[in-house]
């Protein structure tokens, strides 16, 4: 197995580099998003909305933590079912979405879509929250708190593992 | 007759326990199972998850972090016996109100909504839990407990079966189910499946199978050679550990049955991951 350290944002070049099967270890920024945040997004590009970052330097996870206890960095994090996402996913790519990390196969038309736009899909393993929070170094909600859970959060992470799964 | 009074503040204390143990440790058996597929398994990529899935038990416990960050909607069935009293509040009320201080307390998700479809408002404490009571004779009070992630949930199945099905057909459905659920459900899994009893039931006897120790077949020998042919056609699937292929797609299928009607033959396949969170107590 092929494991390679990668800093975050992706650049193309970093992308066309990696292959189906390949363990990353991604340092940098994760913005979470599930279905709800992917809602509103999809909103912003239809009402033609600034959106709230920038898509081309972003690594979106399919995540929604379980709150923060007292005194730690971040409550429990993994990746939900990216499936949900399918609906979304094709147009947050046509505005440039690098990079995402969820569980679960996509839909044909996603993994096209994120092939013919060197995008890269990466797959976390679920169930394994208290390890993955181990390489998380800071947690701040980003965007939309009151949707709890559902709110983007920003994470920074330090050798935060993945697999490549569409590329 | 003698009856046996409980407290329901005991109760809440005993359930806040039960799932504040059950968000940090797994079913016993989880490492032993995680364990031999690890010693077992082949391939490289397999044995790199399964070693995270190992090394977590070991962060949830210490870190006190809860092992899947899907916290689960929680599952519980309470058998209550006919010479057992509880004073102060109903058994379900005594059940949301535990689970109100332990999302609190222990800092876990509120994944549970008002409205399925309209307004999709969280409740905000995950409350209220799945409740499901029989009485028995006796004076005490069995709990069993779970906390169930909505991954391996969205995949389950049921179907209304006719007395034409063989056992074949219904070994295929829970492979399908298997097959149609993928990396979604986290496996390697845990398959309840209940067989008979009607539309309701059938759901209802799946998902307790869950609930049974890990390792424990069926008393049946009928059905727990069933047992051993479905977790032999559900591993042959090769979607293996998280769908990256592999001989470990499930480590345990649990049967139950019951009486059904002439003309049906239900059967129900609930899936669960290998966060297989639940416990039983008995007060
Ligand atoms: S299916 Fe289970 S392990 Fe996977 S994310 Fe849901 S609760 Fe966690």
């Amino acid at each position: 197995m092929n494991i390679q350290k990668l800093v975050l944002p992706l650049s193309l070049q970093d992308i066309s580099q990696l292959k189906q099967g390949d363990k990353a270890l991604l340092t940098g920024i994760l913005l979470t998003a599930r279905d709800a945040a992917h809602k509103r997004l999809a909103e912003c590009i239809s009402n033609k909305q600034e959106l709230p970052f920038d898509l081309r330097e972003s690594t979106i996870f399919y995540c929604g933590p379980s709150p923060t206890p007292d005194g730690k960095i971040c409550g429990a994090v993994g990746p939900t079912t990216s499936s949900r996402m399918d609906k979304w996913t094709p147009l947050l790519l046509e505005h440039g979405l690098r990079a995402m990390i969820g569980k679960g196969e996509r839909s044909e038309a996603v993994q096209n879509e994120i092939r013919r736009m060197g995008s890269i899909y990466f797959v976390a393993v679920g169930g394994i929250s208290a390890y993955l929070t181990r390489h998380i170094v800071s947690c701040e909600t980003y965007l939309w708190e009151e949707l709890g859970t559902e709110a983007i959060y920003r994470l920074r992470v330090v050798d935060f593992p993945v697999y490549v799964s569409i590329v | 007759m003698k009856v046996r009074v409980l407290e329901s503040a005991y109760i809440e204390q005993e359930l806040f326990a039960a799932i504040q143990s059950i968000s940090f440790n797994p079913d016993p058996d989880i490492k032993f199972c995680l364990q031999k597929a690890l010693d077992n398994e082949t391939s490289p990529l397999a044995k790199d998850i399964l070693m995270c899935m190992l090394q977590n038990l070991k962060a949830a416990a210490t870190d006190r972090i809860p092992l899947c960050q899907d916290t689960g909607s929680l599952v519980v069935f309470a058998d209550i016996g006919c010479k057992l009293q509880i004073l102060g509040d109903s058994l379900p009320i005594i059940v949301n109100n535990a689970l109100r201080r332990a999302t609190s307390e222990l800092y876990l998700r509120a994944s549970m909504l008002k409205d399925p479809l309209f307004s999709r408002i969280n409740t905000g404490d995950n409350t209220p839990a799945f409740f499901h009571c029989r009485i028995n004779p006796g004076d005490s009070l069995k709990l069993k407990i779970a906390q169930k992630g909505g991954g391996a949930e969205n995949m389950s199945r049921l179907k209304m079966f006719t007395p034409a099905a063989s056992e074949a057909d219904i070994i295929d459905f829970v492979v399908e189910t298997v097959l149609l659920a993928g990396a979604k459900a986290c496996p390697p899994l845990v398959i309840g499946v209940g067989i008979g009893g009607n539309f309701e039931t059938s759901a209802i006897m799946a998902k307790e199978a869950l609930l049974q120790p890990l390792l424990m077949h069926n008393q049946d020998l009928n059905y727990a050679n069933l047992e051993e042919k479905m977790l032999k056609a559900v591993n042959n699937t090769g979607i293996g550990v998280q769908g990256m292929g592999g001989n470990y797609t499930a480590f345990a299928v649990h049967i139950l049955e019951q009486p059904c009607h002439i003309a049906s033959l239900p059967v129900a396949v609930n899936l669960q991951c290998h966060s297989h969170r639940h416990i039983s107590i008995e007060l």
